[in-house]
C-alpha cells in the first residue's frame, strides 16, 4: 500500500512538475515574507528550479529516508542554499519557508490527481509533508551550523587579536588585556607571557587589566593563576589598570589579589617596573 | 646508587637536575643537600631545573620540601629556569611553591642570593630591594 502511494507521488511530481514549479515560485513571489530587498526574483527562480529539478529525479529513483546516500545532491543544495541566504540576511524561518512553500502546490496536485478512497490521499499528503519537513529541517540545521562557525571563527578571531606581549624596555613586559577573560583565554593569556618571559629574559611582567569590563572572583582567579605561573619562572608581576568602579566591585565581591602588587595606571606600574630594575626615567628640558 | 651531584661556589651550592626525578633519588637529594649545607656553612642553595619538563606533584612537594629544610638551615633557596608548560602544571597542580624564591636563569640567581645574604651588590648595580 504504501509502496503505490510513493510511487504515485513520484508520478503526479513528474507529470506536472511544470506546473507545481510555477506555483510554487508564485507562492514564493506572492508571500508576505519575500524579501525584495534580499534576493532577486532570478535568483528566487533559478534556486526553485534546480530544486525541483532534483526532488523529482530522486523521488523517482529512491524514495528513502533523507540521510541516504540518493539525497546527497539535494542536501548538498539546501546547505548551499542556507548558506547563502544567511550571508544575504535572512532569518532561518524564512530560509525553511523556501522548503515548506513547496507543500501547497504539491498538495493541490496530488488532491485533484489521487481519485481514490481519502484515506489513499491522506497517506500520501502525509508522506509528502514528512519529506518537505525533513528537508526543511534540514535547511535549519544547516543554517544553524554556519551562524555557529561564524561565531567560532569570531572568537577565535578574538583570541588571537586580544593578546600581545609588548616588551616596554629591557626586563620589563607589558601584556595589555582586552574583554573578559575565561579560562581558554587565561591559558593563551599565560602561556603566550611566559614565553615572552623567557624569550626576553625578563624578570617584570605587568599586567594591565584597563580593557577587561568586569573583574569578578573567577577572573580573579585565572590573574592569580599567571601572577603564581610566571613567579615560579622567577619574574614578578605587577597588576594595573585597575578602574574605580573595578576596585569597588572588587571589594564588595570579596575578590583579593593576596599580595601581587596592583597599581590604578600603567603609568605608575611602569615607574615602578623602572624601580626595580634600577633604571630611572629624568626631564632633560624644563 | 645513583646521586644528583652538589657543586659548591663559595657561599652556595648548585643542584642542577637534568636527569627524571624518582622518589629515591628526590630522598638522596634531600639528604646530601642536607648534609652539604651543615659541611659547608652554605648560605644559599640553588636548584636548577632548565632541563626538567615534566612536573607531577611528587616533584613539585619535594622542591617544596627542600626549600624549607633549607630555610631551617639558615638557606636561602632560589629555584632557576623553571620552563613555562612546567610552571603551568604546578599551577594547576595547586602548588605556587610560597616562600621559595625563583630567578628566570642561574646567573640572576646567584645574583638574588647575593643580595638576601646582603654578601654583594649586582655587578651592574641593580639591587632591586634597596633602591
Amino acid at each position: 500500500m504504501a509502496k503505490i502511494t510513493k510511487k504515485s507521488i513520484a508520478d503526479i511530481l513528474k507529470k506536472h512538475e511544470r506546473d507545481i514549479l510555477d506555483e510554487w515560485i508564485r507562492e514564493q513571489m506572492a508571500a508576505v515574507s519575500k524579501r525584495e530587498d534580499l534576493i532577486s526574483d532570478a535568483e528566487l527562480r533559478r534556486q526553485s528550479t534546480d530544486f525541483l529539478k532534483l526532488l523529482v529525479k530522486i523521488v523517482q529513483e529512491k524514495p528513502e529516508s533523507i540521510e541516504a546516500r540518493a539525497w546527497d545532491p539535494i542536501r548538498n543544495q539546501l546547505g548551499s542554499l542556507s548558506l547563502s541566504r544567511m550571508a544575504q540576511g535572512f532569518s532561518p524561518g524564512e530560509t525553511a519557508l523556501f522548503v515548506l512553500s513547496l507543500k501547497q502546490p504539491v498538495f493541490n496536485r496530488l488532491r485533484s490527481e489521487i481519485k481514490g478512497t481519502s484515506l489513499e490521499l491522506v497517506e500520501s499528503i502525509w508522506e509528502f509533508s514528512l519529506l518537505i519537513d525533513r528537508l526543511a529541517l534540514y535547511t535549519t540545521e544547516a543554517y544553524m551550523k554556519g551562524r555557529e562557525e561564524v561565531i567560532r571563527r569570531q572568537q577565535q578571531e578574538m583570541v588571537e587579536l586580544s593578546t600581545p606581549v609588548v616588551k616596554i624596555w629591557d626586563g620589563v613586559l607589558a601584556i595589555p588585556l582586552i574583554g573578559t577573560l575565561d579560562s581558554a583565554r587565561t591559558q593563551i593569556v599565560m602561556e603566550t607571557l611566559l614565553q615572552e618571559i623567557v624569550n626576553t629574559g625578563s624578570s617584570i611582567a605587568i599586567i594591565d587589566i584597563t580593557g577587561v569590563p568586569t573583574v569578578d572572583t573567577l577572573v580573579a582567579q585565572h590573574l592569580l593563576k599567571t601572577v603564581a605561573a610566571a613567579r615560579l619562572m622567577g619574574a614578578e608581576c605587577i597588576v594595573s589598570g585597575i578602574r574605580p568602579q573595578i576596585a569597588q566591585t572588587m571589594v564588595h565581591l570579596g575578590v583579593a589579589f593576596g599580595d601581587v602588587v596592583t597599581k590604578a595606571t600603567l603609568a605608575d606600574a611602569i615607574s615602578l617596573a623602572f624601580k626595580k630594575t634600577g633604571f630611572a626615567v629624568t626631564r632633560t628640558q624644563a | 646508587m645513583e646521586h644528583i651531584p652538589i657543586i659548591r661556589i663559595g657561599d652556595f651550592l648548585l643542584v642542577s637536575i637534568q636527569v627524571d626525578m624518582y622518589d629515591r633519588l628526590a630522598m638522596t637529594l634531600q639528604d646530601d643537600l642536607t648534609r652539604s649545607i651543615v659541611k659547608y656553612q652554605s648560605k644559599g642553595v640553588l636548584i636548577d631545573i632548565t632541563s626538567v619538563d615534566v612536573v607531577d606533584s611528587f616533584i613539585g612537594r619535594m622542591l617544596g620540601n627542600i626549600a624549607a629544610m633549607s630555610r631551617v638551615l639558615d638557606a636561602h633557596t632560589v629555584i632557576t629556569g623553571m620552563r613555562p608548560s612546567v610552571a603551568i602544571t604546578m599551577v594547576e597542580l595547586g602548588l605556587s611553591l610560597t616562600g621559595v624564591m625563583t630567578a628566570l636563569n642561574v646567573d640572576l640567581g646567584i645574583k638574588l642570593l647575593h643580595r638576601q645574604t646582603g654578601s654583594w651588590t649586582g655587578a651592574d648595580g641593580h639591587d632591586r630591594d634597596q633602591v
